[in-house]
């Protein structure tokens, strides 16, 4: 490839290779502060389908170790996307060291507060909205689970806020460092936030997991009990290679819903739905 | 007459939770997420073949069942087969 | 060409310890791209290496080890379906190494379940499979009249709740191809495992893996096959009288070109060498060609090798007919 980085996200290394310049040089500025892998866990490439394709109406195709079939390419001036859905691609695919939960995490004093939902549910903006608040970022999108401790591990790649979310957040970090806005995108308007330079610095550090929620953003404000039946159900939907796991996974989960407190939360704003995790997590303590 | 017999104990992992009750069965690496009477069943068959008659009356004897279904016990028994934790011989 | 530097860390696996990061980092590229990188893992056990090496491979191992648990769910779920009807069910390619526990299956990575049924009961095997919860891929009428016209087996079917598929042979080869294997010699030499099912014994299985490889398809992945090749030849080689019954079975069913240039391709690449004719080498370019991240190389190679695999499967006239129709359905799905 004509262009490639690597950087590291929690205990995961990648190599991202590129046949344009500008996806791998925004990577590189977005993840500066991150540490580099000798030999990366996964490869990503970013690739023009015809060699005219680079210059031509350029489209970005994704492909790496894992692929599937169907992904569509992305415009150029979207590369930094391609880029990331190529890396959650490989997660999604490839991981099989830690049990992958679709979920945003956060921790304080040791303790994971891990956060699973529907696309849309807010778990993103939450965990971000938390970030600004004292809590350390673990990951927006994935938590990883050590099927050998029951530790969380973080996932501290950069936030990908999607429409009103980015503006919310913007408000409360001022002093973010964000990526290009991405308009237009399958996902309507997208920017990525870089994590706080905490997240960052603490991100081989693994946390017991503490409470798990399931928020539901849009509702009048509801508490609900989560029963570690439904728990363990509703996250191995969230769970991309639960399956692949085989028994340590069938082990780490059924340990996790066991040990831990689950509340859904129906919230109508932000600002209701953090009131309610704060009380949740003191009521722990 | 068609015969069952459940899995092998050593090859099952039962690990009751609330009203349900998980089952990782080792030989297929899969997850089933079972409701009552689903462990009794799997207990009852377990390193002996019954029919469903004989089912019904070994579940009914040892879960004081007031009012034996047989006709859901045929329904479990068929879903069980068809997942691969019982086994018609 | 980082092809090459895999079929040598295959063949010598202490060649692994001098390599540098970058040098890993194709080895594992490679490795997975070829869908070898099980295979790979348990030659290399044992051998110093990078942690981060370790671990990706220690990985590939897990994978591998769940891949055979669900390979063989699979197969014993076909032995439930089709074994109350007499239907004897034959193993083929990775499900039957690993049922057998042989040395080819270690690590092997497992796709579709592969069977061979006897042709007169086909039929039977398809309607018990539908009964058992199989059901069809794909409703497209052109595909499934291809298959069951041309092909030498079912149009894949697959487990509604198990989302597993299963590949119904009749025969080893295409109807179409030039060689027609003895299908029904082939099930007759069957040999039966403590569990119900059989496989073929082991010249079979590699005169049906030197078949795949080299009379049929494009060497999509042939480097695989010829590992698989190589580690039969390395476990049955041994025994003095193996090597005239495997020359036997090749010219039983019509395969002693293939079966002779897998013997010669599987020496070069993983043994001790030996003489390459001139086709050998093109062969050999097109199972080394890709680069250090896994990517094909050698585009016209492969282009050449994917119409020669048409060519094998079909006469011109009809692969003319397939192409059109397969290119006109690709730019009506655009």
């Amino acid at each position: 490839m004509r262009h490639s980085t690597m950087l590291r996200i929690g205990p995961v290394g990648f190599r991202v290779g590129s046949d344009w310049r500008a996806p791998v040089a925004t990577l590189n500025e977005l993840y500066r502060d991150y540490p580099q892998p000798d030999i990366p866990d996964f490869n990503v490439r970013l690739f023009a389908a015809r060699p005219w394709r680079r210059w031509v109406r350029p489209s970005v195709h994704i492909a790496g170790d894992f692929v599937l079939p169907e992904s569509a390419p992305l415009p150029l001036a979207q590369g930094l996307l391609a880029a990331e859905m190529g890396m959650n691609l490989q997660m999604a695919l490839g991981q099989r060291r830690y049990l992958l939960l679709h979920a945003s995490g956060v921790e304080r004093d040791g303790k994971a507060l891990l956060m699973t939902g529907e696309s849309g549910a807010g778990k993103s903006t939450l965990a971000a909205l938390l970030m600004t608040r004292g809590w350390r970022l673990l990951g927006d999108e994935f938590v990883l689970i050590d099927p050998a401790t029951g530790m969380a591990h973080g996932f501290p790649r950069l936030i990908s806020l999607k429409n009103e979310a980015i503006a919310v957040m913007a408000r409360a970090a001022p002093e973010g460092r964000w990526g290009p806005m991405l308009t237009d995108t399958p996902k309507g308007t997208i920017r990525h936030l870089v994590p706080d330079a905490r997240a960052i610095a603490a991100m081989d550090r693994p946390a017991r997991p503490a409470l798990l929620l399931f928020p539901n953003f849009g509702f009048d404000a509801a508490e609900r009990t989560v029963p570690a039946s439904e728990c363990f159900v509703r996250l191995t939907q969230a769970s991309t290679n639960y399956v692949a796991l085989a028994e340590p996974g069938f082990d780490a989960l059924a340990t996790l819903v066991r040990s831990i407190p689950a509340r859904a939360i129906d919230y109508p704003d932000t600002t209701s739905a953090l009131a309610s995790v704060e009380r949740l997590w003191d009521a722990l303590a | 007459m068609h015969r069952y017999r459940a899995a092998p104990a050593a090859t099952l992992r039962i690990e009751p939770l609330d009203s349900l009750t998980l089952i990782y069965h080792r030989t297929s690496g899969i997850t089933h997420v079972v409701d009552s009477p689903v462990p009794e069943l799997i207990a009852a068959l377990d390193n002996q073949t019954l029919t469903l008659d004989e089912a019904l009356a070994a579940l009914a004897a040892a879960h004081d069942l007031i009012d034996p279904d047989r006709a859901a016990l045929a329904a479990r028994l068929g879903e069980l087969t068809q997942a691969g934790l019982v086994e018609q011989v | 060409m980082s092809g090459a530097l895999l079929a040598a860390v295959l063949r010598d696996p202490a060649r692994a310890e001098r390599l540098d990061a970058a040098g890993w980092t194709a080895l594992l590229g490679v490795a997975r791209a070829e869908q070898l990188i099980g295979s790979l893992a348990w030659r290399l056990d044992g051998l110093a290496k990078p942690a981060a090496a370790c671990g990706i491979l220690a990985d590939a191992r897990a994978a591998a080890e769940h891949g055979r648990t669900a390979a063989l769910w699979e197969a014993e779920m076909a032995r439930r379906a089709l074994g109350p009807a007499g239907i004897p069910v034959v193993l083929l390619k990775g499900t039957a190494f690993v049922a057998t526990g042989l040395s080819a299956g270690q690590g092997r990575q497992i796709g579709d379940l592969d069977i061979l049924v006897p042709r007169d009961r086909i039929d039977e095997a398809e309607s018990a499979l539908l009964t058992a919860g199989w059901e069809w891929v794909k409703p497209d009428p052109y595909d499934d009249i291809y298959y069951r016209r041309w092909m030498h087996e079912l149009p894949p079917l697959i487990h509604h709740e198990r989302d597993r598929m299963i590949d119904v042979h009749h025969t080893i080869l295409p109807l179409t191809a030039r060689i027609t294997p003895d299908a029904a010699a082939l099930i007759d030499s069957r040999v039966a495992l403590s569990n119900g099912l059989f496989v073929l014994p082991p010249e079979g299985m590699i005169v049906h893996a030197a078949a795949h490889l080299l009379a049929d398809g494009d060497l999509q992945g042939g480097l695989r096959n010829l590992w698989d090749i190589r580690c039969l030849l390395d476990e049955f080689g041994e025994d003095a009288t193996f090597l005239d019954r495997l020359a036997a079975c090749a010219a039983q069913h019509g395969l002693t070109r293939e079966v002779q240039r897998a013997l010669r391709l599987s020496a070069h690449l993983f043994g001790d060498g030996g003489r390459l004719t001139v086709a050998d080498r093109l062969y050999v370019r097109r199972l080394l060609a890709r680069d250090g991240w896994g990517q094909p190389t050698r585009k016209l190679i492969e282009l050449a090798f994917y119409l020669r695999g048409h060519w094998l499967r079909m006469p011109p006239l009809m692969l003319a007919r397939h192409l059109w129709t397969k290119w006109r359905k690709d730019k009506e799905a655009r």
